[in-house]
């Protein structure tokens, strides 16, 4: 039962890094931009966070540490994909192979050292009931910050005005254009917030859930979280779902040897990218769908002519 | 203020001048990262760019580097012209290292010139199979291949690693999770004497000179360029886009799993598990930098290898991070990138708002004269 209760509560916080990184690529793919730089972004909010957080001795600074690099990032993507007409796919390679040296560069000092475990939030009296409360109600800011953005965006994309405008422009950006709307404003604002969540994410990998820092620690989990966006056919809601998915594969993964099911670990840890590939196929298998489903202007180059 | 005029045909001219350019900002870029970093900048840019090419050893070394790169770049140009993203080539080059050591392995002690060819046609069909499998699944299931082919990089280097501590680990080897060394039967021949300089590099310039043909001769050539541009017009023209898509990844399948062969029997000479070393990756940035064009791919990957070998010297030398490399690959993508817009846009200056979008309608009927004087 205690083990039971052990794995509960991993699955819970596993998908959180995922959480964040696809709901910011949720956002940025409304709107017409495919970034392919998510594990870029990732890292680099990850080493931030990490050495932020251990040199300043502050997990705010760090995290808005992690924030900032993630939407300095997307701001170079937006800037030669946006203002310099670069193609999106090579430009998101190139974020990534970038942020990934820097974030090695950068790292050099870190290897070895570790952050202090972050405080958990007992919410006032939910926590207190037996079994769920414990399961539900007892995590780190930032699980529940994960819970609200996701909740914040659905809100934002179908309540609002400006959210409008945003879906607008990922659907038809010439005519968003034409309306009067700055199609490059809007899709700059949300490269930034996208990078922004992709840092968030990068920095609780490396603080919370694993608190020292590795090179390459994201493991592709950038590519993973585009892959739940896909899954989630662009809807915030049906994204918690996907990453679910992946981090309960995850955390799986890590136990079934504790079953004592005899199995190399290498072969375990082929999982959740298999599971991506199998759950993208059969997202994908019916092409009238995925296409209803996809912003109409996803990738593709917005020049103004007048 | 200033703006883009789009032109009506590439510039040529800027085309080959462009990836200059970008050299040239990411050196600059280069010196202000060296600066922030507290290291002599002029120093450690003459280690990188300028002392690998006064030192015989070291330009030998850059063949070996380059030879890996020139030949799965040549193969991703195809998919990268026709719009099929292979961004596994780091996978395939894995299984095609694991596919022809194994052969070597299987073979242990036979003699024979049949040996290595074989080798390089196990090497060739396992970087296949493993581009088959996002060929397959995109022209059956429409999965985007990007991600398939990226996911399954990983899958292939723990089944790599998963291998090589396993069945193929070297019996007298101290539990070493790594292979036995291939016998000499079965290692590639070297190019050049006392180096590491070995025949691979000619392969990679007879796939360099296929691809040329290819690209320029032949209807395969022709209907990859056509669904890279329109792909409504491929479909007109009646192509098969499927034929177009399997035929991409096979050939940059093919190709990385070769590299991947000549890697392991070649400078390693055994299967480790960390033979990927990110070459996969880098030949996309060679792809780009040699404008998908196989004689600017040779020069991109003679480019992109003193990268290395000068992060390496600088490393020695100044005590720099290897983690340098990286990121002068990833600002060099950058740089060349935002560089291409002057390739495909004028840039005109105006002096004054445009008439006609901030200004109000009757600004426009103004003298141009009264018009700036009152600014």
């Amino acid at each position: 039962m205690e083990l039971f209760f052990l794995i509960l509560q991993a699955i819970i916080i596993a998908p959180i890094p995922l959480i964040f990184v696809a709901i910011g690529e949720l956002v940025v793919e409304r709107s017409g931009v495919l970034n392919l730089g998510l594990e870029g972004m990732m890292i680099l909010g990850a080493i931030a966070g990490f050495s932020v957080t251990l040199d300043s001795g502050s997990f705010v600074v760090g995290i808005a540490a992690a924030a900032l690099a993630g939407a300095l990032a997307a701001g170079i993507f937006g800037v030669l994909t946006q203002v310099l007409m670069s193609n999106q796919v090579a430009t998101g390679l190139a974020l990534t192979i970038f942020g990934l040296g820097l974030s090695a560069l950068w790292g050099q000092g870190y290897s070895g050292e570790s952050t202090a475990p972050l405080a958990k939030i007992h919410i006032f009296l939910l926590s207190d009931i037996p079994i769920v409360g414990p399961l539900l109600f007892v995590h780190d800011p930032l699980v529940y910050l994960a819970f609200a953005l996701v909740a914040g965006v659905a809100w934002f994309l179908t309540r609002t005005r400006a959210g409008l405008i945003l879906r607008a422009v990922g659907e038809n950006h010439d005519a968003a254009h034409a309306i009067g709307y700055n199609v490059v404003a809007v899709r700059m604002a949300a490269l930034v917030f996208g990078g922004a969540c992709a840092g968030i994410g990068g920095a609780y990998l490396s603080t919370v859930q694993t608190p020292f820092w590795v090179e390459n620690m994201t493991a592709g989990r950038g590519w993973i979280a585009l892959a739940i966006v896909v899954f989630a056919s662009w809807r915030p809601g049906r994204l918690l779902v996907g990453a679910y998915l992946f981090g309960g594969v995850t955390v799986a993964q890590l136990h079934v040897q504790g079953f004592g099911i005899d199995i190399d670990a290498q072969y375990l840890s082929m999982l959740p990218y298999l599971v991506t590939i199998l759950v993208l196929v059969l997202i994908s298998h019916n092409k009238a769908r995925s296409h209803l489903n996809a912003p109409a202007c996803l990738g593709k180059p917005f020049f103004a002519s007048a | 203020m200033i703006r883009l005029e789009p032109r009506n045909e590439v510039s040529k001219a800027l085309l080959y001048v462009t990836p200059v350019i970008a050299i040239g900002v990411t050196i600059l870029a280069g010196v202000v990262m060296f600066a922030i970093l507290g290291k002599d900048p002029v120093r450690a840019i003459s280690l990188i760019f300028l002392e690998p090419l006064t030192d015989s050893f070291a330009l030998s070394e850059m063949i070996v580097k380059a030879t890996p790169l020139i030949l799965i770049a040549i193969g991703l140009s195809f998919g990268f012209r026709a719009g099929v993203w292979n961004i596994g080539a780091e996978g395939q080059f894995t299984v095609g290292a694991l596919a022809g050591g194994a052969v070597a392995l299987a073979l242990y002690e036979v003699e024979g010139f049949w040996v290595l060819p074989l080798m390089c046609l196990a090497g060739v069909l396992g970087g296949m199979a493993w581009a088959a499998i996002p060929a397959f699944l995109r022209t059956r299931f429409n999965a985007n291949e990007i991600l398939v082919s990226l996911m399954l990089t990983y899958v292939a280097v723990l089944l790599l690693s998963v291998l090589v501590y396993g069945p193929l680990k070297d019996p007298d080897g101290m539990n070493f999770p790594e292979s036995r060394m291939f016998h000499p039967a079965a290692t590639v021949p070297i190019l050049i004497e006392e180096t590491r300089a070995h025949i691979g590099f000619l392969v990679a310039l007879a796939a360099a000179a296929v691809a040329w043909v290819v690209l320029g001769r032949h209807v395969f050539g022709y209907q990859v360029k056509v669904m890279g541009q329109s792909p409504r017009a491929a479909g007109f023209g009646g192509f098969v886009e499927n034929r177009v898509v399997w035929m991409c990844l096979m050939i940059s399948g093919g190709l990385a799993g070769l590299a991947g062969l000549f890697e392991a029997a070649g400078p390693v000479g055994q299967l480790v598990p960390a033979l990927p070393v990110g070459y996969g990756f880098t030949a996309i940035i060679v792809t780009f930098l040699g404008r998908l064009n196989p004689i600017g791919i040779v020069l991109a990957g003679f480019v992109m290898a003193l990268t290395y070998i000068g992060g390496e010297t600088a490393q020695i030398e100044m005590n720099l991070p290897s983690a340098v490399t990286g990121v002068f690959q990833g600002m060099f993508l950058f740089s060349l990138l935002g560089i291409d817009v002057l390739t495909r846009y004028r840039i005109r200056m105006f002096r004054s708002p445009r008439p006609g979008r901030t200004a109000p309608l009757a600004a426009r009927t103004v003298p141009v004269a009264a018009r700036t004087g009152g600014e």
